[in-house]
């Protein structure tokens, strides 16, 4: 363990002749080992938990949601050309081409995010602060499977850049960072990340008899493999079955009600997440297991999740009461099953940077999402849902909501003579 | 008749959705009527002056349901708060030590200028209770001899202020003749010159801020907890044992200092209140239960009754009070302390019975385990960080040692070898009931802008914002610091929040910056 010390010591770049670098080299140092600081006035002892243990639990609770959705990235893939529809038929062939396709975008990500990140901080002369490390394990999750990746990396520069550093870091963003830059994508490159074509990967077009779309790592290298272990390959051959059309529960409850839905995908395959969308957001109880573990833990705030869950209930509701469209006649409960509410719930909305600061602010921010969201997803017809911009648009109103409450601790006090 | 039971049994069985309506409204508004009919009743009460006026009410409460008895002592039980528990806490021996060493150090008391007028000069002998030094401004406020000896030293810090006047301690004490008033007969003017002049007035800290009571202000109340329930606290059951007559004194002579009332805080939990406490005359009483800060004094005056904007109330510890009343009992300004010498690298933690400002290397002979510690007059939670050639505060009732965790720990973020104490539930050893830690100075990662919210809230038990009033501290916005609850906390009271942040933020300090700010604002 010293030797690793020692090593680490000396390789140790010089601060101000390559700042860049030693902030770096200090991001990797106190990833390695907990610095030896110690308490100096105040109080005396710490508590255990820091800022990297707080963000790495909420990776970790997002880790099924990447294991599903590369799986689900080839399920989709090979739906659509009506091969292997068993869950392990063909399964290193799904993992396969859903890791070409998640890992391209998971580098990207970081290699942009971070690099703003690090580059800053050695601006500043501070050391790298967690954030990140949610942002990027999350905008993975909330991107279309075929995302071109300098889109990606565009999108995540503006977020990271416009949306954090230009506010002040960590800690000091209004809008959740992961969520901006899935809604830069959304309005600079709508075609990329809306419609029925982008959520099915590899294909040239999501129309029958359209051809796949491989490349040298399925064709050459990971053909050449599977071959000489007698496996079954990648056939740049196969062609989109009739019938397909590539679109999501949404897309079709937008047009045809729950019907259409159900016409197309089955209850429990929008349940267990067997669907086309974002890569990790359609798989209900893997991310419920991770709402539940962020609960448990004391990081995710429950007060939102449940507020949000009962708003988004209330205004399905009120829109079966009302049944104008064929959306607002899906029954309440079933609107759950489609989209990525529970995903939303979960992981965005409970950004505690960005989410109202006061718990009696969080009941109302998690019920204003729930309702807007709903809102968004039943009556815009341009882009079937909604969790994105009413999180964001709550992002906005949380220190609205937190003046409020705290206004109403600040009356009382003061009216208590 | 039978054709209309029959129309009942109708309506009972398929009850139409009208009839089902009419039920529910007519609940509704009977619910409604009793409601209205109980807050007019509570407003009246209120209006008459009633104290408890939420004891007035049309509908029955909980205790007239299960039978109990209200009684006056109603225990307040917090849910909010951590207890950290920490190894090495003191056995209940009591060990008394004489020290040769002893120091005033003008920075214990905060509202008093930087360079203090000195009285004496080095090589002076006083005897104990004579004036050392007094504030520039304050003259009447006499800082007073805890023992009899020579003026050895005085320490000087920063920009060349007094840091300690340091004394020689006599083998045998001589005391100061105090002309003590008759309790009795003594008007309240009277009585402040006399705690002034004796060197009893610094005990007395004032609220809002944490500062040295002003002679010309007259509290609205005056609060002592006798039960502390920081971590490793000392226990003060065994501290009043003794001396319970002086105790009384003191409570007695507090009474005559403020028009309202002496309030004391007991413990209704763990060890229970001493009959000193429990018995104590011409006091309120109030019992609470709960983990630290429960024992804090701040929290306590919150739940009895909450210091307002522009109100000042008194606090003071129980051996505090031991020493006012000995003023009048003995007839001498009396310093001695019974003080907890505690944690995890003391060899033997036990109580000593020795002086306010005692020499910390005289205390702690022979009694450590290891050289690299960290010596802490105080609790480890809002204590001060002592060098070992430095002195006891003088309001300080305990020594906690623990060591210096200045250490490169391999993935400690992730995976720490060794338990550490935690609110949170992703540390195996926090679901373990019972754990016991050792406990060192480690800050368990780098500070970082505030992050994670609600979780202040989880330790505090007290109805504030603490984060946000941290923000408007930081922000140096007065109004805002005074409507979230400047005036109703001191660092003790927020120091759980330090302990548990995970961006590390140096809570305890804000706030100081915020109360002076305050102060300089008044």
């Amino acid at each position: 363990m010293s030797a690793l010390i020692k090593f680490l010591k000396k390789v140790e770049p010089d601060k101000k002749k390559s700042p860049f670098l030693h902030t770096l080299y200090d991001a990797v140092f106190t990833l390695v080992y907990t610095p030896d600081h110690v308490t100096k006035g105040g109080v005396h002892i710490r508590d255990g938990m820091d800022l990297k243990r707080t963000m790495v639990m909420v990776v970790i609770a997002l880790q099924l949601c990447y294991v599903f959705g590369t799986w689900n990235i080839g399920q989709q893939h090979f739906a659509a050309l009506g091969l292997y529809p068993g869950v392990f038929d063909g399964l290193h062939l799904k993992l396969i081409h859903g890791l070409i396709k998640v890992l391209p975008i998971f580098i990207v990500t970081h290699v942009v995010g971070l690099g703003i990140e690090i580059w800053y901080a050695s601006k500043k002369g501070h050391g790298v602060e967690e954030g990140f490390l949610v942002t990027g394990a999350l905008i993975p999750l909330i991107m279309p499977p075929d995302i071109p990746l300098w889109i990606l990396a565009i999108a995540v520069g503006f977020a990271t850049w416009i949306g954090k550093e230009a506010f002040g870091g960590t800690g000091r963003n209004i809008w959740n960072i992961a969520l901006l830059a899935r809604v830069f994508v959304f309005f600079a490159y709508p075609t990329e990340i809306s419609g029925d074509q982008v959520w099915v990967s590899g294909l040239d077009a999501a129309a029958a008899g359209a051809g796949v779309d491989y490349g040298w790592f399925h064709l050459s290298f990971f053909n050449g493999i599977f071959d000489s272990l007698g496996w079954a390959t990648f056939d740049p051959s196969a062609t989109v079955i009739d019938g397909f059309t590539g679109a999501t529960p949404l897309g079709l409850a937008y047009s045809g009600g729950w019907e259409a839905v159900t016409h197309v995908y089955s209850v429990d395959q929008m349940w267990w997440g067997d669907i086309p969308g974002s890569i990790g957001e359609t798989a209900k109880p893997l991310i419920l297991i991770g709402a539940v573990f962020l609960i448990l833990i004391g990081i995710g705030s429950w007060r939102i999740m449940l507020s949000m869950f009962i708003g988004a209930a209330v205004m399905g509701l009120i829109f079966n009461g009302w049944g104008a469209t064929p959306f607002m006649q899906v029954p309440w409960y079933y609107q759950f099953y489609m989209g990525s509410f529970f995903f939303a719930m979960a992981f965005m909305a409970t950004d505690p940077v960005t989410a109202a600061g006061t718990n009696r602010g969080k009941w109302i921010y998690g019920l204003m999402i729930g309702a807007l969201g709903l809102l968004i997803r039943v009556s815009n017809p341009a882009y079937p849902e909604g969790w994105m911009l009413a999180i964001l648009f709550m992002n906005m109103f949380a220190p609205l909501i937190d003046h409020y409450v705290l206004e109403a601790n600040m009356k009382k006090r003061l009216n208590r003579a | 008749m039978p054709l209309q039971a029959a129309s009942m049994a109708l309506i009972w069985e398929q009850p139409s959705t009208l009839t089902v309506v009419l039920i529910v409204i007519v609940v509704l508004v009977f619910f409604l009527l009793i409601t209205v009919g109980n807050s007019l009743l509570q407003v009246r009460a209120k209006e008459l002056g009633v104290l408890h006026f939420a004891n007035y009410s049309v509908l029955p409460n909980q205790k007239d349901i299960t039978g109990k008895s209200q009684t006056a002592e109603d225990v307040i039980r917090l849910r909010k708060g951590y207890d950290i528990k920490l190894k090495g806490s003191a056995t209940s021996n009591v060990e008394s030590i004489q020290v040769n060493s002893v120091a005033v150090q003008p920075t214990n008391v905060h509202g008093i200028a930087p360079i203090p007028k000195l009285e004496v000069a080095i090589g002076d002998t006083v005897k104990a209770g004579d004036p050392l030094f007094h504030d520039k401004n304050l003259e009447r406020i006499k800082f007073v001899a805890p023992v009899s000896g020579e003026v050895v030293e005085v320490r000087r810090g920063a920009k060349r202020a007094i840091t300690h006047v340091v004394l020689l301690a006599d083998k045998k004490p001589s005391y100061r003749t105090l002309n003590v008033p008759d309790l009795q007969t003594v008007d309240r003017e009277g009585l402040v010159e006399f705690l002034a002049q004796s060197g009893a007035w610094p005990l007395i800290k004032q609220r809002p801020y944490n500062v040295l009571a002003g002679l010309d202000i007259i509290p609205r109340d005056i609060f002592i907890s006798t039960f502390d329930t920081a971590p490793l606290a000392p226990d003060n059951n065994l501290v009043v044992a003794g001396q319970e007559n002086a105790f009384q004194q003191g409570l007695d002579v507090l009474k005559k200092l403020t028009p309202g009332k002496v309030h004391l805080g007991l413990d209704a939990g763990g060890s229970g209140a001493h009959e000193a406490f429990s018995k104590a005359e011409g006091v309120e009483k109030h019992w609470f239960q709960g983990p630290h800060p429960a024992g804090n004094v701040g929290v306590q005056i919150h739940h009895i009754d909450p210091i307002l904007p522009g109100e000042k109330v008194w606090t003071l510890g129980v051996q505090d009070v031991i020493t006012v009343g000995k003023l009048f009992t003995e007839k001498r300004y009396d310093s001695a302390r019974i003080v907890a010498l505690c944690g995890a690298e003391v060899k033997n933690p036990h109580y000593i019975q020795t002086v306010q400002g005692a020499s910390l290397k005289e205390l702690l002979k022979d009694q450590l385990i290891h050289d690299h510690v960290r010596v802490v007059s105080g609790d480890v939670l809002s204590g001060e960080g002592k060098q070992m050639d430095d002195f006891l505060n003088a309001s300080d009732d305990q020594i906690s040692v623990i060591k210096e965790g200045d250490v490169l720990e391999l993935f400690g973020w992730l995976f720490p070898i060794k338990a550490r104490p935690s609110i949170s539930p992703t540390f195996l050893s926090s679901l373990i009931s019972g754990t016991t830690f050792a406990g060192e100075t480690n800050t368990h990662g780098e500070e970082r802008a505030f992050v994670v919210t609600g979780n202040y809230e989880k330790v505090t038990p007290i109805n504030m914002y603490p984060q946000h009033l941290l923000k408007s501290i930081l922000a140096g916005n007065f109004e805002r610091m005074e409507g979230l609850g400047i005036q109703e906390v001191v660092e003790e009271d927020l120091a759980l929040c330090e302990f548990i942040c995970p961006s590390k933020v140096h809570v305890q300090q804000i706030l100081r910056q915020g109360m002076d700010m305050m102060i300089e604002q008044e």
